[in-house]
């Protein structure tokens, strides 16, 4: 703790503040993020399968679906436009110095964002008016379009974690730019697939958990089943392939940022036979209090042996590595991710087993609960995957090449904090009234399904799936396909 | 050379933007001056059924001014935000206001929230194009320099002000000439009428305000006010003044089929016009276009990947824009995903 203190001593008043504003943004922004890459995709095939079959039950989610990527894109378009902002308004040096290195990644990025943007606005205000088939082939590039987005980030990203594709002139500065250096860079690989994956499996788990709280509130109908089935199955062949990335982007990070690494394993002195910590804590003179230790598997797990010599943070100068604190949070992080990572294994064996022999869902109401929780734990895990490799590379912002306290604003910490405040305030209530829009669409749908002679929604057959409805037969009222102003109360601001 | 390009990429851009985005802001200008629930209800449908599915779109513009400038001028971009702290900081919370009251004002049912809501957007709309073009004017009067710390001297000074309102005025401007066409489109002979007169309101006032902008900015923004009075600065000007007062002349004779247009056309115009004023300085009269230039290398890449995005986007654009206009996006109703409660009159 000490250490710690001394350590942020040294360090401008204006980087705590600056660090919190970034952490905050971002790890409200990355919450929606599997739903703005993965989300399309996953309504896109229940959108499929309802065309194909010509099934009413399924388009009627795909449709249900929509109406919530609509809010959620529109969040996640103003929370990702802060997070661009604040890389001029909070790391002004790091994009100073090294923007036109690695900037390119964000260019890609923005772009695809923008095709993004406009195939889902055609896709989310297609549904009424367009054929059935070209709406559908108009938004089916939208999962390109979102991991050519991710691709931008991730390329960043990686950049910061091992900065390559330059050299430095006599004053410091970068020259010799190869951009094609800069985006393929040793960690881009790892993390972009592991990245990628995880947001298709926690947008799974997410949805599928939805129509599992259904399912264990006995509403054991053909829309939970289909509901749950669709975004279970995607996520739950992905939870096995991401185990074995997870491993392997680990196993990059013990080559490529020997530092992290031994952050997120707690590693004090360079040694062979490391031993592996189940959680446990790091104190700031090498010693470890708690946690369960495994004498061993650290080097194996790293290297396939036990004498596989792994890199200790004490290796390079205090000043050069995370404090005892950032890198007992860096392991937290770590082992949390794998814990969740190893249940939803066993979950989607479970879910496996069961298909294979019987074709059917698990009848146990333990795999619903744990079905339940399995989103929420793949975004408390995504939550930590971001930690453990931002906060494993402290103090740097560019790993060996630029501190977070030299790109940090010359703004005052005053500023910073007061901004801080009146993010966290806009934030909550923003996010409170999304949530608060989500649950009330939810209601509104489970009382228009338990009830279909209530208000306008009839059943799925009295509906056609696609096209102008209610212009003819009992118009419900309200709802009228080219409503006019006196039926729609808009009465706001 | 190719940092020139890459200069004009980031004009065009910005132009892009100040049409789109303006559009946007325009809207929730009119939206705040709608009036009561009561008064306001029918310009509000209106507005929320023809921003909706562009909105998105027109607001992506500002990421790519972000990303052209931090990848093509870094110490541009630095020196910026840097100098102009607060006016961004500000306009970034505006955003997300603006676009959370936008996206949440719709699917809410209570009229309430919907006033809550509602309000965030309308507000926001005034306050973030104010200090976006407040920043602008702190750049183009030559507050900003490399090194220039935060203080409001670089954006609370006559040029900013001026320009501030100015963009306000025009995405008024922008917003009532495209509402007008929006109008037509649904239907809506009333509210035709409603936003033609707001149009040429926001016209006159754009009139009054440039008239006092040109003895204001005279010596607090020199060098690019004698480029916007000569040569092909003083030419753009001219024709965004013409594009301005065809709208104008189009809007008086109710013939609505250019004035979307040569409403558009004046705005990036007058971008264009500030594009060639300030040449060769990205940062008037201190940083020029190649000296705030990043890695060569870099620049042909961004130039690459521009031309590539505009292949792919140019086309998505054009197919979402005309899809809107042709009347073929709908936002789903409560009949669409069979909710209940359809037959209730919300609001």
């Amino acid at each position: 703790m000490l250490g710690s203190v001394t350590y942020l001593a040294d360090t401008p008043p204006q980087l705590l503040p600056a660090r919190e504003l970034m952490a905050f943004t971002l790890g409200s922004h990355i919450l929606l993020v599997p739903f703005g890459v993965a989300l399309p995709f996953i309504t896109l095939l229940m959108h499929y399968r309802g065309l194909r079959r010509n099934d009413a039950v399924a388009l009627k989610l795909a449709r249900r679906w929509s109406a919530v990527m609509a809010v959620q894109f529109a969040i996640g378009v103003v929370t990702g436009t802060v997070l661009s902002f604040e890389l001029g308004l909070l790391w002004p040096g790091m994009l100073g110095r090294w923007g036109d290195v690695f900037g390119l990644g964000f260019g890609v990025e923005a772009w695809a964002f923008f095709l993004e943007a406009v195939l889902i606005a055609v896709y989310l205000y297609g549904w009424r008016r367009l054929k059935p088939w070209t709406h559908f082939w108009l938004g089916a590039p939208l999962p390109l379009a979102a991991l050519l987005g991710a691709f931008g980030i991730i390329a960043a990203n990686s950049w910061m974690n091992t900065p390559q594709g330059f050299g430095l002139d006599a004053q410091g500065e970068p020259t010799d730019v190869d951009v094609r250096q800069a985006i393929f860079t040793p960690m881009f690989g790892p993390q972009y697939w592991h990245f990628a994956v995880a947001m298709f499996m926690t947008a799974g788990y997410v949805v599928a958990g939805v129509y599992a709280v259904g399912w264990l509130r006995g509403r054991r109908d053909r829309y939970h089943r289909l509901g749950f089935t669709v975004p279970f199955t995607v996520a739950a062949i992905l939870t096995p392939i991401q185990f074995m990335i997870g491993d392997a982007t680990a196993r990059a990070v013990f080559h490529k940022q020997p530092i992290k690494f031994a952050a997120m394993e707690i590693v004090w002195k360079t040694d062979t036979h490391v031993p592996e910590y189940l959680f446990g804590r790091l104190n700031s003179d090498g010693t470890i209090s708690g946690g369960i230790k495994i004498p061993q598997l650290d080097s194996i797990l790293a290297g396939f042996k036990p004498s596989t010599k792994v890199t200790g943070l004490t290796s390079v100068p205090a000043s050069d590595r995370p404090t005892a604190v950032q890198a007992t949070i860096a392991h937290w992080a770590f082992d949390i991710m794998v814990t969740v990572g190893s249940l939803l294994i066993l979950l989607a064996l479970w879910y496996g087993w069961c298909w294979l022999r019987r074709r059917d869902l698990p009848h146990s109401k333990w795999f619903f609960r744990s079905a339940a929780v399995a989103g929420a734990a793949c975004l408390v895990t995504v939550e930590c995957g971001w930690i453990t490799t931002e906060v494993g590379r402290q103090p740097w912002i560019v790993y060996n090449r630029m501190r977070v306290s030299e790109a940090v604003t010359d703004t005052g910490a005053g500023a910073l904090w007061a901004m801080l405040g009146l993010v966290m305030a806009v934030y909550l209530m923003v996010f409170a009234a999304f949530l608060a829009i989500i649950l009330k669409m939810r209601t509104r749908w489970r009382i228009a399904d338990e009830t279909p002679t209530a208000g306008g929604a009839g059943d799925p057959e009295a509906d056609t799936p696609y096209g102008p409805r209610a212009e003819h037969g009992p118009a419900p009222t309200g709802a009228s396909p080219r409503g006019g102003p006196d039926r729609h109360g808009d009465g706001a601001p | 050379m190719m940092a020139d390009f890459i200069a004009w990429v980031l004009v065009v851009v910005i132009a892009a933007y100040a049409c789109g985005g303006g559009t946007d802001y325009g809207a929730g200008f009119w939206d705040l001056l709608a009036g009561g629930a009561e008064r306001g209800k029918r310009p509000r449908w209106l507005i929320d059924h023809a921003m909706a599915p562009v909105w998105e779109v027109n607001n992506v513009w500002l990421i790519f001014v972000f990303v052209i400038m931090w990848t093509g001028f870094p110490t541009m971009f630095q020196a910026v935000f840097e100098a102009m702290w607060l006016p961004l900081a500000l306009a970034a919370v505006g955003l997300v206001l603006r676009g959370a009251g936008f996206a949440l004002r719709k699917p809410s049912r209570r009229l309430a929230q919907r006033r809550l809501y509602g309000a965030a957007f309308a507000i926001a709309s005034l306050v973030t194009p104010f200090f976006l073009g407040a920043a602008l004017g702190g750049i183009a009067s030559g507050r900003v320099e490399v090194g220039t710390t935060a203080s409001a001297h670089a954006w609370a000074n006559p040029t900013s002000v001026i320009t501030g309102l100015l963009v306000i005025a025009a995405s008024a401007f922008l917003g009532a000439v495209y509402l007008c066409s929006d109008a037509r489109r649904f239907g809506e002979d009333r509210l035709v009428d409603y936003f033609r007169l707001r149009a040429l309101l926001a016209f006159a006032a754009i009139v009054v305000l440039a008239l006092i902008a040109l003895p204001v900015t005279h010596d607090d923004a020199r060098y690019v006010w004698e480029g916007l009075t000569r040569g092909l600065g003083l030419l753009m000007v001219v024709l965004a003044a013409v594009c301005g007062l065809a709208t104008a002349l189009l809007l008086v004779r109710r013939s609505y089929g250019w004035t979307r247009y040569t409403s558009a056309a004046s705005v990036a115009l007058t971008v264009g016009a500030w594009g060639f004023a300030q040449r060769p300085y990205v940062l008037p009269t201190t940083l020029t276009v190649a000296d705030a230039a990043g890695a060569a290398h870099t620049l042909r890449w961004l130039a690459f990947v521009t031309v590539v995005a505009v292949v792919l986007v140019g086309p998505a654009l054009v197919l979402l824009y005309r899809l809107d206009t042709l009347g073929r996006l709908e936002p789903l109703t409560d009949a669409d995903t069979q909710a209940s409660g359809a037959s209730e009159t919300d609001g």
